[in-house]
């Protein structure tokens, strides 16, 4: 009986051949050598478009959101639509990070440090939509329990209360994860630093890390309970973010699929924008032997299944509208399709459900080119997403004496834009002065990592060799 | 390696080894050997190192735990106030108590209390942040964050005796061992 079966080995997680000091530097050089000329050119778009969203937004504080395409029957536009959008991005970078740390799946390694950054930047942006949208800003903090001139306390029963508590634990609890596992690698650049005043600032904030083994013992600890606790946070965020609208009886929201479907939503568009980033920075920094085609076909692999749970999210809204035999809800989900806003509904389709389809042809899948043109798709097609929730169901509500148009205006579109500079500054800053990879990570997951992998005489590294057995002869 | 050493205190012997595996070895031998005050460094978590070394259990679960009870527990207690005793609100003619609809927020700062104690427990057990170290005053121990793997096994042990360790850290296969002083 001749052998039938062959052993397949999971790809190799670090392509090239690399020793940790060789890790180190193609990582950490990055911030060591002098600033190249495109990052200041890159930079200083950013910080145009910055500037473009503090001028959007202080003329709105001036103003007031009468300057927004608003109307009285559709009082929530562009900036929930923002808002909902930045954040779903953020949510990859904590599946990465923790929900691909709990399932051990090591290859994650490679872009959780860069995929956790853009979380933090895009909870930021985010954040901006509902702090400038409540008109008064002034008076913000009243969306804070804290003591005021009326004596008042905020709603708890709101849902905009628990977004306020949801999105500020989420910014802060990522922001924490990224520092922890930001301070080893300070310390690496640390000691690699020559400046005077590189040294003071990366010897500050990596607290004095030195590798003790003592302290990597609670360390690991600390990222296995951190990473058990953002797993539920961040799909509570989102569920809450869902919440916003599910909880209110405006028809096309007040559905219990809400909650499952914003965050299928969040994963398949943070993916899409990690993989956007990521194609990106890995040509400009020569990082191809770490963000491997493999991480681009997983993450592939990824975006199709979201993209196909969106997709069957959105048969299934319809399927409920009909079902229920409620005449508004029926309407409402008729209208999406071929009302006013049926373009924005057509384009919603074409770039979530039907774009990651071609992603089951492998050969499609392992495309530089192809993935990152859908990965642009789907980003479109995610902002569309939320358009179309929003403005559909309250342009078209109960009533048609008051039903109207909405259409944003130049401020809309500024703000929005000007969002873009405030993530890549930020971005452009992180690509500068950290560590775009987790280096002790990735060293972690490295074959030469584990003691096993050495030969027990010569203490020489040995790499561990898979024997498959030959198939015993058995006569039936 | 200092011969200058005279007004600083021997802080311990430093001593690198080439690679994890010899590093889990001779962090068995020096805990073998009845030495309780000495640590292993390297520049990540080596897989094994907490047998080779008897780590106890971290303490760490306990932190988070009382963390996480406060977060709940004062996030209930904060709601109640402010929603029940303090300014009694009537939404819809429905309970004052109306514990489901506060569930989002309690969740929220149960998280929020619990990584808190996650992330500072951790630099609290580990005794950081540190604005200095006697071990950083070795330029070899620069490795430890890059590719190097170290011991050091320090002079407050009541069996460290200069020579013995030398030794014994020498017949583990070091490759690099130095006295390191502690700068008072």
């Amino acid at each position: 009986m001749s052998k039938t079966y062959e052993y397949v080995p999971e790809p190799a997680l670090v392509k090239g051949n690399h020793d940790f000091s060789s890790i180190t530097s193609l990582i950490t050089d990055i911030n060591l050598r002098p600033t190249p000329k495109g990052w200041y050119l890159a930079f200083a778009v950013s910080n145009l478009l910055l500037f473009v969203m503090l001028v959007s937004i202080g003329y709105l504080v001036w103003e007031g959101t009468g300057i927004w395409g608003l109307n009285s029957t559709v009082g929530w536009g562009w900036a929930i639509i923002n808002f909902v959008w930045w954040v779903g991005i953020g949510h990859a970078g904590t599946l990465i990070s923790a929900i691909l740390f709990l399932f051990r799946q090591d290859w994650r390694t490679a872009i959780n440090r860069f995929a956790e950054a853009m979380t933090i930047f895009a909870v930021m942006c985010a954040g901006v939509f509902p702090a400038i949208h409540v008109g008064r800003i002034w008076v913000v903090y009243w969306m804070f329990p804290l003591p005021n001139q009326m004596a008042m306390w905020p709603n708890f029963a709101s849902p905009l209360l628990w977004d306020v508590f949801a999105v500020s634990t989420y910014f802060t609890v990522s922001f924490l994860f990224w520092y922890v596992g930001l301070v080893p690698d300070l310390a690496t650049i640390r000691d690699r630093i020559k400046s005077k005043t590189g040294k003071f600032l990366y010897g500050v904030f990596s607290l004095g890390w030195r590798g003790s083994n003592r302290h990597w013992w609670n360390y690991e600890k600390a990222y296995m309970i951190l990473a058990g606790l953002a797993t539920p946070l961040v799909l509570s965020v989102h569920t809450i973010v869902s919440f916003d609208f599910a909880v209110s009886i405006i028809p096309g929201w007040h559905t219990t699929i809400f909650p499952p479907y914003f965050v299928a939503g969040a994963v398949f568009s943070g993916f899409a924008m990690v993989l956007s980033l990521m194609i990106i920075c890995r040509k400009i920094y020569k990082l191809e032997d770490i963000m491997t085609v493999d991480h681009i076909e997983k993450m592939n692999i990824i975006l199709m299944v979201t993209g196909t749970m969106v997709g069957f999210a959105y048969l299934m809204e319809f399927f409920m509208a009909w079902y229920s035999g409620v005449e508004y809800e029926k309407a409402i989900f008729m209208l999406r399709a071929t009302g006013p806003y049926a373009w924005a509904y057509w384009i919603m389709i074409a770039c979530n459900v039907i774009s990651p389809q071609f992603f089951w042809s492998k050969k499609l899948r392992r495309n530089v080119t192809f993935t990152f043109i859908i990965s642009i798709i789907v980003n479109i097609g995610m902002w569309f997403e939320r358009f179309v929730i929003t403005v559909t169901s309250l342009s078209t509500d109960y009533m048609p004496s008051s039903w109207a148009y909405y259409s944003p205006t130049i401020w809309d579109a500024l703000t929005y834009i000007g969002t873009f500079g405030l993530f890549f500054t930020f971005f452009l800053l992180f690509l500068r002065f950290l560590p775009m990879v987790a280096v002790a990570e990735l060293k972690g997951v490295m074959p030469q990592a584990d003691p096993h992998n050495y030969d027990e005489e010569t203490g020489e590294y040995t790499p561990h060799e898979v024997i498959v057995p030959e198939p015993k002869n058995e006569s039936v | 390696m200092n011969s200058a050493a005279s007004n600083k205190s021997l802080y311990g012997m430093l001593a690198e080894f080439r690679n994890p595996k010899e590093l889990v070895d001779a962090a068995r031998i020096v805990n073998k050997n009845g030495f309780k005050k000495y640590d292993t460094f390297s520049p990540y978590p080596i897989h094994g190192m907490d047998k080779a070394m008897s780590l106890k259990k971290s303490k760490l679960g306990w932190i988070v735990l009382v963390h996480g009870l406060l977060g709940f527990s004062g996030a209930l207690l904060m709601i109640s106030f402010m929603m029940v005793f303090d300014y009694p609100l009537n939404i819809s003619g429905k309970t004052l108590f109306n514990v489901p609809a506060w569930i989002p927020v309690t969740f929220e700062l149960t998280v929020l209390l619990s990584a808190f104690g996650a992330v500072f427990g951790m630099f609290f057990l580990n005794g950081l942040p540190k604005l200095n170290h006697p071990l950083f005053s070795s330029e070899n121990f620069k490795k430890a964050t890059n590719d190097g793997f170290f011991v050091c096994v320090e002079s407050t042990d009541p069996l460290f005796d200069s020579e013995k360790v030398h030794k014994l850290l020498e017949e583990a296969g070091a490759a690099n061992i130095e006295k390191i002083y502690d700068e008072i």
